[in-house]
């Protein structure tokens, strides 16, 4: 039974950092022209990997926002989505934004409440995905049951879906699935700030766009035979002769 | 993991609009509009022309619902695609006719339209009359519908009696077209895009999937589930090469000495398909004697490469079953853009790899109807279907329909390029122009405004104020394509319908009534009696009956039960045809055809003045001009402004930092823009992104040479050189840009235009 619950699945090797789900969420009625989803370039110096971050609807410990929360305006409903916060409860004491193991609670500055992803409650109880894992041009977001995920052929080279977080000695285990390689069995986030602080004195891995790169020669030196093909420019080089006119509308 | 910090700031009032997290702005979003009814359509953008519903309440487009049932996209959607639907009820949208009323320097000012459209015919006949038929030009282009395509080539034919007719297209994919022509005899994409699904090895040269056509990454990224092969050559570091099995960092404007290369290393290694050379094709031997004298160690000195890279890559493209190469701008846009798809073309024939699932090639249209626009008839040589406007069947069938005789259809004009130098020679004296923003995408952009500033007449069909449109004579508002019905081509081949959801705002009219009121006018509304985009579209499937681009026997009414139909569709009865090539190729004989190509280099090549290539592209958060996009918010704050990508190894030779202002010279102009310093690029090679206008536009630079064949300018190779500077551009400085520049201090992935940074530890 628990295995037909639907859930999002994030994978960052997926994912082109084009932020359709960033505009798709603004779209929400429920919270239009604000997103509860994040696209973040990891190391854009180098590359361009990107990677998105949203709710993981954490079941145990089962939403830890929640549970500090001394308003109880977050509400856990009873198939195990963990809703935005009660407007008219919320006390904007921010509280789940530190208990969030994840950094995902929003706080509206000006109306001063907490919101969160709500995994599109509107739309999944109505059986449509949620507007980020439906237009998610690469489907690096996922959303459907586990069985769904196997279905579309995702694990045939070895991809395997974690929601197994390790904080320390904390264990979260999620609703929502980050994909992994076949040899993870969990995600150890302190192990992996640990990883970043040695960086300074281990060697950075090679980018992928330097792999191949060489330098370069011309064709002459190269000794492969090419045409000489006379340039054509197209217009005469000139100056423009005058400063743009505004165009003015009256 | 993340979150923006910022959002911790408590603020003690109470504001009482809503405010939007990512900016910090507030935005006037309404949430409680109860939707009247969802119009399925599909998006106004690139090529890929995925299905979306617009969301109407009370007359007007207020969202999108992704559509889930249209085969293609399934409901993906990529940011601009999301966000299209806000262009519909924009602010800035042209509500009424503008006018200069007393001279290039008097200001555009309201006008009627009776007397716009008077003023039109008035100067068009004076400067006809006075300087022959041709001194007026339609420059057209292709993010329109099919009907209206078809309709400025009938209108600048017909109605105008000029030979100069051509389109945005020319700058666009031209030489793919050029490149299908003379090796395949059919000018379309060989394959639908599900055919990736079961492909074996995807080689991907010279076009940004990710960017520039989000929704192909899903099947590239499904297709690399089953283990498909995906090989990627881009000077940049591009979202798909960045997990590519192979990435090939090539230099720009070698992309032939490559393919060359790796067909010498198939035929080499023995992993040819003879019987398909043998039964399908024809020329293949000097195609061979050709490519002998590329060996793959010498072609890597040429591009940049590591000869075992170039090895390892035609062995996996040659010994995949089923393999499918990629082409777009990146290839296209060069002053041998057409010999670049050759090669490519030579490399799928010579492995066999056509008419099967999964085996093909394909160039990857960025305009919306950028396959339906180069089809139906406003090409400079061609009649609607791909027919030749200078063959005597062609003109005599097209004529018979359009009820003039043959001495009135005009023969080939200019192409779209070639316009700009005859208005500097006062050969053209006006110009109608629709769809187009050339103040942005052509090259050498001081000289493209000495010639527009230069027109008696300039007219623009635009629903903004583009940047072209600024410079115009006459504005007419035009529609958005929400306001409309039509079918566009995309990049597959299908024919698909975009249906109108909402009426023109204000005065704005509907562009294919604008033009046929145009026609009127001018004393040709005999040849212009369309009631609705229908009737257009009918006239067009009759002018395409037998053509190469047979739309005969595509419906309204079949589009909508098909979701879509493929062409050639030559009778009612018949489906479409999603895969080329099964039997037989376009030519007469069946054959496909091969051709010797040899390198040529770039026309200009980094020397010790300008020592590093500019190549320019596109982002994802933009299209094409950025006419509609730079006017979306939500895009416009993820890439407010030009950037310049270079390599840290030579910004250190440069003493630059991610950040700083930086001055790119290059022997057509300079600009100034913030410098992204990365490693996901060759670092000989500049990349700056065009969508921009005015002193931001990288057009600026760029090398107006053209393609022999096509005319299309070499927009992704020029010889540049960088300096720092501290000089802010103006643009820097304008209220809107200052407070963007401010919010990308907070985000990492583009260059913050702020002051110098501390350098980072590593």
């Amino acid at each position: 039974m628990l295995q037909t619950v639907k859930r999002i699945f994030l994978d960052p090797s997926r994912c082109i950092g084009c932020r359709s789900c960033v505009a798709a969420c603004r779209e929400c009625d429920t919270h239009k022209g604000e997103s509860m989803i994040y696209i973040d370039y990891i190391e854009r110096s180098d590359t361009v990997a990107s990677s998105p971050t949203v709710c993981m609807h954490c079941e145990d410990p089962l939403a830890p926002c929640a549970q500090v929360c001394p308003a109880h305006a977050i509400l856990v409903s009873s198939d195990g989505v963990v809703q935005s916060a009660d407007e008219t409860r919320c006390i904007y004491c921010e509280n789940c934004g530190y208990a969030c193991p994840f950094g995902v609670p929003k706080f509206h500055i000006a109306q001063q409440y907490m919101q969160k992803c709500n995994l599109c409650y509107d739309r999944t109880i109505q059986g449509k995905g949620p507007m980020c894992a439906t237009v998610c041009p690469t489907q690096a977001i996922f959303y459907g049951a586990y069985e769904d995920w196997l279905a579309a052929g995702r694990a045939q080279q070895g991809a395997k879906p974690i929601n197994d977080f390790y904080f320390g000695q904390q264990k979260v285990h999620t609703r929502n699935y980050v994909v992994m390689t076949s040899q993870d069995e969990e995600l150890d986030l302190m192990a992996l700030v640990d990883d970043v602080s040695l960086t300074e004195l281990v060697e950075m891995p090679e980018v992928t766009a330097a792999r191949n790169a060489d330098a370069w020669v011309d064709a002459d030196s190269a000794g492969i035979p090419q045409r000489e093909v006379p340039s054509q420019p197209w217009t005469p080089r000139t100056v423009p002769v005058r400063e743009p006119v505004r165009a003015t509308i009256s | 993991m993340s979150v923006d910090k910022n959002i911790f700031r408590r603020r003690r009032t109470k504001q009482a609009e809503t405010v939007d997290f990512h900016s910090g702005k507030p935005v006037h979003w309404k949430s409680d509009e109860q939707v009247d009814h969802y119009v399925a359509t599909h998006c106004c953008y690139c090529g890929v022309q995925c299905g979306m519903y617009l969301k109407v309440a009370q007359g007007k487009v207020v969202g999108v619902e992704p559509r889930e049932d249209f085969p293609l996209n399934r409901g993906m959607l990529c940011p601009k695609g999301t966000t299209a639907y806000q262009t519909v009820n924009h602010p800035e949208r042209l509500t009424y006719p503008l006018m200069r009323r007393s001279g290039k320097d008097s200001p555009l000012e309201r006008a009627s339209w009776d007397e716009v459209l008077d003023a039109i015919v008035q100067r068009f006949g004076g400067i006809q009359q006075q300087y022959g038929k041709d001194a007026v030009s339609v420059y057209s282009g292709s993010s329109l519908t099919n009907e209206k395509c078809y309709l400025m080539g009938k209108f600048g034919r017909v109605a105008l009696g000029t030979r100069h007719v051509d389109y945005n297209g020319r700058l666009c994919m031209s030489s793919a077209s050029g490149a299908n022509e003379r090796s395949l005899g059919l000018d379309r994409a060989a394959n639908p895009v599900s055919d990736i699904l079961h492909a074996d090895c995807v080689f991907v040269i010279g076009a940004n999937i990710g960017e520039c056509f989000p929704i192909v990454t899903s099947y590239l990224w499904q297709a690399r589930d089953r283990g498909c092969k995906l090989i990627v050559a881009d000077p940049r570091q591009t979202p798909i090469a960045r997990t590519a099995d192979i990435f090939l960092p090539l230099r720009s404007g070698t992309d032939s000495a490559l393919l060359n290369g790796m067909l010498h290393v198939i035929i080499k290694e023995g992993m040819l398909d003879e019987e398909f050379i043998r039964e399908r094709t024809v020329g293949w031997q000097e195609t061979k004697a050709l490519v002998e004298q590329y060996p793959p160690e010498r072609v890597a000195k040429v591009c940049g490469l590591r000869p075992e890279a170039i090895i390892e890559a035609a062995r996996t493209y040659g010994r995949a079953k089923a393999a499918m190469i990629y082409t777009a701008r990146g290839l296209e846009h060069q002053s041998k853009g057409v010999d670049n798809g050759v090669t490519a073309v030579n490399l799928s024939l010579a492995t066999g790899n056509f008419g099967r699932p999964g085996a093909g090639y394909g160039t990857l249209t960025g305009q919306g109807n950028g396959q339906g626009g180069r089809e139906v008839g406003q090409k400079a040589t061609q009649l609607p279907g791909c027919r030749e406007i200078e063959n005597a069947q062609d003109r005599e069938y097209i004529c018979s329909i359009w009820g003039i005789d043959e001495q009135d259809l005009p023969h080939a004009g200019y192409p779209a390029t070639l316009m700009i130098p005859a208005m500097l020679r006062k050969e053209l004296r006006a110009c109608l122009m629709i769809c187009s923003n050339p103040m942005v995408s052509l090259p050498d952009q001081h000289t493209v405004e000495q010639a527009l500033r230069g027109l008696d007449c300039f007219v623009v069909i635009d629903f903004f104020l583009s940047e072209t449109a600024e410079l115009a004579d006459i504005v007419l508002p035009g529609s958005v394509w929400a306001e409309d019905e039509g079918t566009t081509t995309s990049l597959e081949g299908r024919v698909i319908k975009h249906n109108r959801a909402v009426d023109p705002p204000g005065g704005a009219r509907v562009d294919w009534q604008i033009v046929c009121e145009l026609a009127q006018r001018l004393g040709k509304g005999q040849y212009f009696q369309f009631q609705s985009p229908r009737d257009i579209f009918d006239e067009l499937r009759l002018c395409t009956k037998g053509a190469k681009s047979d739309y005969w026997g595509i419906t309204y009414e079949k589009i909508e039960q098909q979701n879509g139909v493929f062409w050639p569709c030559p009778t009612q009865d018949h489906p479409g045809t999603p895969r080329l090539y099964e039997q037989r190729f376009g030519f007469p004989d069946g054959r496909a055809r091969f051709h010797p190509i040899p390198y040529i280099p770039a026309a200009e090549e980094p020397d010790e003045e300008y020592p590093l290539v500019l190549t320019t592209g596109r982002v994802i958060y933009h299209y094409l001009s950025g006419n509609q996009t730079r006017r979306t918010p939500f895009l416009k704050e993820q890439a407010p402004y030009p950037w310049v990508e270079m390599h840290e190894q030579t910004a250190a030779w440069l003493d630059i930092c991610e950040g700083d202002w930086v001055r790119v010279l290059t022997r057509r102009g300079e600009m100034t823009v913030p410098a992204l310093v990365v490693r996901s690029i060759r670092p000989d090679t500049l990349f700056i992104p065009y969508h921009y206008g005015h002193t931001q536009a990288v057009n600026q630079l760029t090398n107006p040479v053209l393609e022999p064949m096509m005319k299309i300018p070499e927009y992704k190779v020029c010889a540049a050189s960088a300096v720092r500077t501290t000089e802010k551009p103006a643009w820097a400085n304008d209220e809107g840009v200052a407070e963007l520049i401010e919010a990308r201090k907070r985000r990492r992935e583009l260059p913050s235009a702020h002051a110098r940074p501390q350098p980072t530890m590593r």
